[in-house]
């Protein structure tokens, strides 16, 4: 492995954990404080204002921003996979600390979706791109 | 009304994630991370109609995802949204011309699997 794949890799493995967090948290964030019904448009917008929930679109934004910054260097097709991690770290938040009832079958989806995301990472180094041309270096 | 906006959720989720992969790809790597370079990246990019565009369907999406977080799990309306994945993945390959080779199809098609358990 030469220095520049090396630090590739751990910038892109930093940068992935950023965004899996920003996600997941923001996520449930936004859950926690989420009315049982939002009945009006405009109580679409009051309900930014709850802490819980404005505390998960602070999240959600770190999670854009990291995510865009992660997409100059890094495949849509290798994003997408890896950070799908989340929605198994979602899905444990909403059992843990929401009290949700999840059945078996959506636990096994859970693991599938865990031996998708080793499958992608392991098989598959992040491309680069120049900065004008668009080809892959 | 549930799976009107999951439609909306995720076609503007697909739309926004492929503008903003085609913006990132025009702005190029993001290689110096001290705060002032940071600031003139932000500052480009926000002159990127491109990036603009992607910004607006995901807020789209946000709402949309927010008014189905109200009245569903968690742990449904996450997994729900990840349905964007196989589209997503067509539009890598046919839109950005992404090289995905058979391990990310069979690995992707295997989170979609997962996902559709999770999200019965």
């Amino acid at each position: 492995m030469t220095s520049e794949t090396a630090r590739l890799r751990s910038k892109t493995w930093a940068c992935s954990a950023v965004v899996v967090l920003a996600n997941v948290f923001g996520d449930f964030s936004l859950k926690r404080g989420m009315p049982a019904e939002l009945p009006t448009p405009l109580s679409y917008i009051t309900v930014l204002f709850r802490p819980w929930v404005a505390l998960g679109v602070t999240l959600l934004v770190l999670w854009l921003l990291s995510r865009m910054t992660l997409l100059s260097w890094a495949d849509l097709s290798y994003v997408l996979p890896v950070t799908s991690i989340s929605y198994v770290l979602v899905a444990f938040a909403g059992r843990w600390w929401l009290n949700e009832q999840i059945t078996p079958q959506r636990w096994v989806g859970i693991l599938l979706i865990v031996a998708g995301v080793a499958l992608v990472g392991g098989g598959s180094a992040p491309q680069t791109f120049g900065p004008q041309s668009g080809e892959r270096s | 009304m549930k799976w009107m906006l999951i439609a909306i959720i995720i076609a503007a989720t697909c739309v926004g994630e492929v503008l903003q992969a085609i913006g990132m790809r025009r702005h190029g790597e993001i290689a110096d991370f001290r705060p002032s370079a940071l600031g003139r990246a932000a500052s480009t990019l926000a002159r990127n109609w491109i990036v603009i565009a992607s910004v607006v369907a995901m807020g789209v999406s946000f709402f949309a995802f927010i008014g189905l977080l109200s009245f569903t799990d968690l742990s449904f309306a996450v997994p729900v949204t990840a349905a964007t994945y196989v589209f997503e993945t067509v539009l890598a390959k046919y839109v950005l011309k992404e090289r995905v080779n058979w391990l990310r199809w069979l690995g992707a098609g295997v989170v979609l699997l997962g996902v559709v358990l999770v999200s019965l």
